[in-house]
């Protein structure tokens, strides 16, 4: 086999790997959803963050918008600060909400938007004030045993 | 009192091996950039290396893709989950099998390539006819394929992991009826291309020196007899593939531990 | 037979300073020995297996140190640990493996080519001209084509002489090049070593230990003996008169003499069960 032909293979080769790359980085993965678009950060703080990760997805009518950049707490109010970082192309009113939602029954932990009803947008660096935490499963229990004490002792009080 | 002796005996000349080993690393790493300017010889051993192992590795992720694709369905199906089955498979292949398989099938059939074929030039002489030729083997002969290996491997695993894919949904899709919207959507949701993809890139470079770098030592260090080629070989195989699973556990420690 | 091109009074080219050398502490290879090359002649370096003429070759180019002693190189100490003082000798020495040492992947002419390409930077027409000059000193320009897989023991000898001489060494180094062959390819071998040397002027050393050959073309003769010492030195006439028994031993080829012919081993009686309490 000639020099020639031999250079030619390892470049199909490489080019082949380069293909496969490709391939694997758009077709199989998240690339070509939320790569290398310009964004721009919004804050959020929650009591709560439940179960929400960093790069988790920020949704808005259920379409993803952004990712979670970072989640710190807050020294001083003890709560979540959460930094979103959104797409340029997507704007949201001032007072729009971010609430943790779950995607599917046991599934991760999102953000979803809402939008408000405010003329002025959110501009980078704002944060936004109406937020809504996760849902604590153990609260819910708690809170639905309460109630259910709650419930038999009003009866029992009640039939007394 | 002896077998004590024996034991340490033993102890200090594996001691003595990996420190024989680690200046051959670092030899072999001085020999990269003289190589590089040889770029002809680098490309011929990227040829004998990567391109000739092509059978073997697209045969074996293609294979892998479809039992992959046909028991995550039926691990799925209990839960009617099946719609994640595209993302299980390439998290799978793209992390793990990818990175460790191809590995794996590479020394057997590159890395016992290099052994043997430095291993016979070592018995042939041809290397100490280099040497009295004041012509450097680390330089001509070893670093040009260590480069190669490097090269080639990311390469092979990613090739592996593709055709991988596409075996699963083959199966899952075309012959099963898991419903192909989902198979991709899910899967290009969920898998992250640095942290997933990136991350078993990295890992098949690992993969890549480790491999060459055992191969090409073994054959160095042959005993220069048809019984020390052969022992040699297998020595390549087995040293190889340990370290790569061991590296694998250490690797997706640090990689994946966090969620 | 000497030649008469190249009278005596030559300069030293090697020098063995009291060198001493083992490959492990158990076992000496060399002890004390003190020899010196003449530019411009053949010299054999005679003995059987193993007494440490081979290594004599390497310590010559610098493949391992000598424990203690120097060897020097045309007035330099030839240093095995300085890598580029080492090359740079090297590049003046030609070496001709015992079996060729041919690299098998190439073909007969790219073998003789290779020091060329590696170590110059000729163009390949002048590469060319250099190579069929050499494969044609060696007779074997016709082959030129041929893969080292296709050529004989005797013609892979050549070869890798052709490839030794590509660069006109100052030192030919032969490593038993009589070794497994016929005799024509004997005769056409020694004619070719003495040849050489006289055309080309340069120095040649023979390892061997095929007597009739070597004391048919060396200008002077050094024989080693187990151990490594020498038993005796001086030119092939000089050997072959010698009284010292283990001179004659070895140039007449006497199967038991000083050399034994039996292995250390216990006597026949306790061996085979004779003697005192008789067979069994």
């Amino acid at each position: 086999m000639g020099k020639k032909g031999i250079e030619t293979l390892v470049g199909l080769f490489v080019l082949l790997g380069m293909l496969g790359l490709v391939f694997l980085a758009l077709k199989a993965a998240n690339l070509t959803s939320f790569g290398g678009g310009d964004t721009y950060s919004l804050t959020a703080k929650f009591d709560n963050i439940g179960g929400l990760k960093p790069r988790a997805a920020v949704r808005s009518a259920g379409v993803t918008v952004g990712r979670v950049a970072s989640i710190t707490l807050d020294a001083k109010t003890y709560q979540g600060v959460v930094k979103l970082e959104i797409d340029k192309g997507v704007q949201f009113p001032k007072d729009s909400q971010a609430r943790i939602l779950t995607a599917g029954l046991l599934g991760d932990q999102y953000i979803g938007l809402e939008p408000g009803a405010d003329e002025k947008n959110l501009a980078a660096g704002d944060v936004i004030v109406q937020t809504q935490s996760a849902v604590v499963l153990e609260s819910l229990i708690s809170q639905f045993l309460f109630n259910k004490a709650a419930d038999a002792g009003s009866e029992s009080g009640a039939k007394k | 009192m002896n077998f004590l002796a024996l034991l340490g005996a033993r102890a200090l000349r594996v001691l003595q091996s990996f420190g024989h080993a680690a200046f051959f690393f670092v030899d072999l790493l001085r020999a990269i950039p003289v190589s590089l300017r040889r770029f002809g010889l680098v490309v011929a051993q990227i040829h004998a290396v990567g391109n000739l192992s092509l059978v073997i590795i697209l045969s074996s992720g293609l294979a892998v893709g479809f039992v992959l694709a046909l028991q995550m369905y039926y691990a799925l199906v209990t839960y009617g989950a099946t719609e994640s089955l595209g993302l299980i498979v390439n998290l799978a292949l793209v992390r793990e099998l990818g990175p460790v398989v191809t590995a794996l099938l590479f020394a057997g059939r590159a890395g016992t390539s290099l052994t043997a074929e430095i291993g016979l030039m070592k018995a042939g002489e041809q290397l100490a006819a280099m040497e009295m030729m004041a012509i450097d083997p680390k330089e001509r002969v070893l670093a040009p394929r260590f480069v190669a290996g490097m090269v080639s491997m990311p390469i092979l695993a990613i090739l592996f992991s593709a055709i991988g894919i596409l075996g699963a949904y083959v199966v899952a899709v075309l012959l099963i009826g898991v419903d192909a919207g989902n198979f991709w959507s899910i899967m290009q949701d969920k898998v992250d291309v640095w942290r997933d993809v990136g991350n078993g890139i990295v890992k098949s470079a690992v993969f890549g020196v480790i491999c060459t770098f055992v191969a090409l030592y073994q054959g160095h260090e042959t005993d220069a007899t048809p019984e020390g080629v052969a022992y040699s070989t297998t020595r390549t195989v087995v040293i190889s593939s340990l370290a790569v699973l061991g590296m694998d556990f250490i690797l997706t420690a640090l990689m994946f531990s966090t969620p | 037979m000497p030649s008469e091109l190249h009278p005596a009074g030559g300069d030293t080219l090697i020098e063995i300073d009291h060198v001493t050398f083992g490959y492990d502490a158990s076992r000496t290879i060399l002890n004390d020995i003190s020899l010196r090359f003449q530019r411009g002649k053949v010299t054999s370096i005679l003995g059987s297996s193993g007494c440490g003429k081979t290594t004599l070759l390497r310590l010559i180019g610098g493949v391992h140190a000598a424990t203690s002693g120097r060897v020097k190189f045309d007035g330099e100490v030839v240093d095995a640990r300085d890598r580029d003082q080492l090359y740079r000798l090297r590049r003046r020495m030609g070496v001709l493996f015992q079996f060729g040492a041919l690299f098998t992947d190439l073909s007969v002419f790219d073998n003789v080519a290779f020091p060329l390409r590696e170590q110059t930077d000729l163009k390949e027409s002048m590469i060319r001209d250099i190579v069929l000059m050499k494969l044609n000193a060696v007779g074997l320009r016709g082959a030129a084509h041929l893969r080292i897989s296709e050529v004989s023991g005797g013609m892979a000898r050549r070869i890798a002489l052709a490839r030794a001489i590509a660069l006109d060494p100052e030192l030919i180094m032969y490593d038993e090049p009589f070794a497994g062959l016929d005799l024509i390819s004997m005769g056409v071998a020694a004619r070719l070593i003495r040849t050489l040397n006289d055309v080309t002027g340069s120095t040649s050393l023979v390892i061997s230990h095929d007597v009739p050959e070597c004391m048919a073309i060396s200008d002077y003769v050094v024989l080693l003996a187990n151990g490594g010492r020498i038993v005796a030195q001086g030119t092939p006439a000089e050997l072959m008169e010698s009284s010292d028994p283990e001179v004659r031993q070895f140039v007449r080829g006497e199967p038991d003499g000083p050399v034994k012919f039996h292995y250390p081993a216990p006597t026949i009686a306790e061996d085979f069960g004779l003697g005192a309490g008789g067979g069994r």
